[in-house]
């Protein structure tokens, strides 16, 4: 895995699956006996980690979304994060 | 004040985690197993249909996680239409086995099913581990298994129950995971219920065992680092600590055994005076928030001194409510394990039994876990 900058295109790491709970009312990244609940917006910035979109794409879309600004140092800085527990994966 | 409040709580969050044990039928004869001592009185199975209808129910309360298990699920024919309507249905499936009868065909049928993950475990006999040690048969299977598991991409979890017999070829076995390519290795002290219980004797490790095996995991993480995980999961006889059992009973975890009865934790069906509901009679969802097998250790309400005022109580729940029954035959007290629990000096006993290296394998041989000697155990009064 490259150094994170706004080009890279992160994705979910081999073995996880991130799904909507319902019961939960948040998204869950599983894995091999376990699972994470994401908060609101970890779980908004995952669900667009797809190997297509870059970060410079998440970080727009989550700005037009939420009708925010300056959300590229909270997003690097949580991929960076999910990265680290291979969470997020990228080349 | 304690059962006000357990009373006036919420309803209990949804059972995240479904074990469904398929089958008690099993290849191998561990001596450590958790299966109950009768299991060969138990053949009757569920349906395919009915653990289809389990599946469902357990998905509707929240349920993600679906564990398949057994003794070796491989032998139930059905494991690929289970399998395929759990991942459907949205669980992360894990298939939990020796590994003895996954070809790569049935790897492939697996695969095509949905499965998400396997975790294999070492069988241990003495005599196998003997041969998983020495590169012979075992060790071919098990590398032939682990191959097999990386080419359908499948996550690896390694699992290795440890005892007195085998936790000193600890480095053997941590290299022997590494180099399988696992992602995760469990090393599991044995926990002490059912046929472990049995051979408890036999199986407990002295302090200076454990201390080693800690010692060289460690070193072989700081060697590995994040290429593969090594969790050692704590010997409670050791540490005088109670452990909080699966998460807290009827927290997060639900057990369905082969014959559809669902427990709390994989061996509270032992407990007197408790009866659990089968899921043939009742549904997953009366099961999980009606039924008194699931009610009766919820929370703190039922606990006595001196858990009811312990600083602890919250943290590890009063501990393992089979072990207090194994320990002090009594499953409303506070686990032995834990140094404040009155009955703690039984615990003690035992450890000392096994530091002197007085244990009882002379008088008492290594009872395997087969049907014969579970006929023969549950033939005789307790």
């Amino acid at each position: 895995m490259s150094t994170l900058d706004a080009s890279t295109r992160p994705r979910l790491g081999a073995g996880f699956r991130l799904q909507w709970e319902p019961a939960q009312s948040c998204h869950v990244l599983l894995y091999p006996e376990g699972m994470v609940k994401l908060n609101g917006s970890a779980g908004e910035i995952m669900v667009r980690c797809d190997g297509e979109r870059s970060i410079e794409a998440i970080v727009g879309e989550l700005e037009t979304a939420f009708n925010a600004s300056g959300l590229a140092p909270e997003v690097l800085s949580f991929v960076e994060i999910a990265g680290k527990q291979r969470w997020l994966t990228w080349e | 004040m304690s059962a006000v409040n357990d009373s006036l709580k919420a309803r209990p969050g949804p059972p995240l985690w479904l074990l469904a044990e398929l089958t008690y039928r099993c290849p191998l004869h561990c001596v450590f197993c958790y299966n109950p001592i009768d299991f060969a009185n138990q053949t009757d199975e569920l349906s395919t249909d009915d653990w289809l209808r389990v599946l469902r129910e357990g998905r509707e309360l929240g349920a993600v996680q679906c564990g398949l298990s057994g003794g070796e699920p491989l032998l139930r024919d059905d494991l690929e239409v289970i399998v395929a309507e759990a991942r459907r249905l949205g669980y992360y499936t894990n298939l939990l086995t020796s590994g003895v009868g996954l070809t790569a065909e049935r790897a492939r049928a697996l695969k095509a099913s949905g499965l998400d993950h396997v975790q294999l475990s070492f069988q241990d006999s003495t005599r196998e581990m003997n041969d998983f040690l020495s590169h012979t048969k075992t060790f071919e299977l098990k590398n032939r298994v682990a191959q097999i598991i990386k080419d359908q991409g499948w996550p690896m979890v390694m699992n290795v129950v440890l005892h007195r017999l085998n936790i000193d070829h600890i480095d053997r076995i941590i290299g022997m995971a590494a180099e399988f390519g696992a992602e995760y290795l469990e090393l599991a002290n044995t926990q002490y219920y059912s046929w472990a219980f049995h051979n408890r004797d036999a199986l407990l490790p002295t302090h200076a065992q454990l201390q080693h095996a800690e010692a060289v995991a460690d070193s072989w993480r700081a060697r590995l680092g994040d290429r593969m995980r090594i969790f050692f999961v704590a010997p409670d006889y050791h540490e005088g600590k109670a452990k909080k059992c699966v998460n807290g009973w009827g927290s997060m975890f639900l057990t369905v055994t082969p014959d559809g009865t669902a427990l709390p934790c994989h061996t509270a069906k032992m407990l007197p005076g408790l009866a659990f509901p089968n899921v043939r009679e009742h549904s997953v969802r009366e099961i999980w928030f009606e039924s008194e097998g699931f009610n009766r250790y919820r929370g703190t309400g039922w606990m006595k001194e001196p858990c009811s005022s312990c600083e602890h109580r919250e943290e590890d729940l009063g501990g393992c409510r089979c072990q207090a029954y194994l320990i002090a035959h009594d499953p409303t007290v506070a686990d032995p394990v834990c140094v404040k629990s009155p009955h703690h000096g039984l615990v003690v006993e035992a450890v000392e039994r096994a530091q002197s290296g007085t244990a009882a394998m002379t008088e008492h041989p290594l009872v395997f876990r087969d049907p014969k000697n579970s006929r023969r155990l549950s033939s005789q009064p307790s």
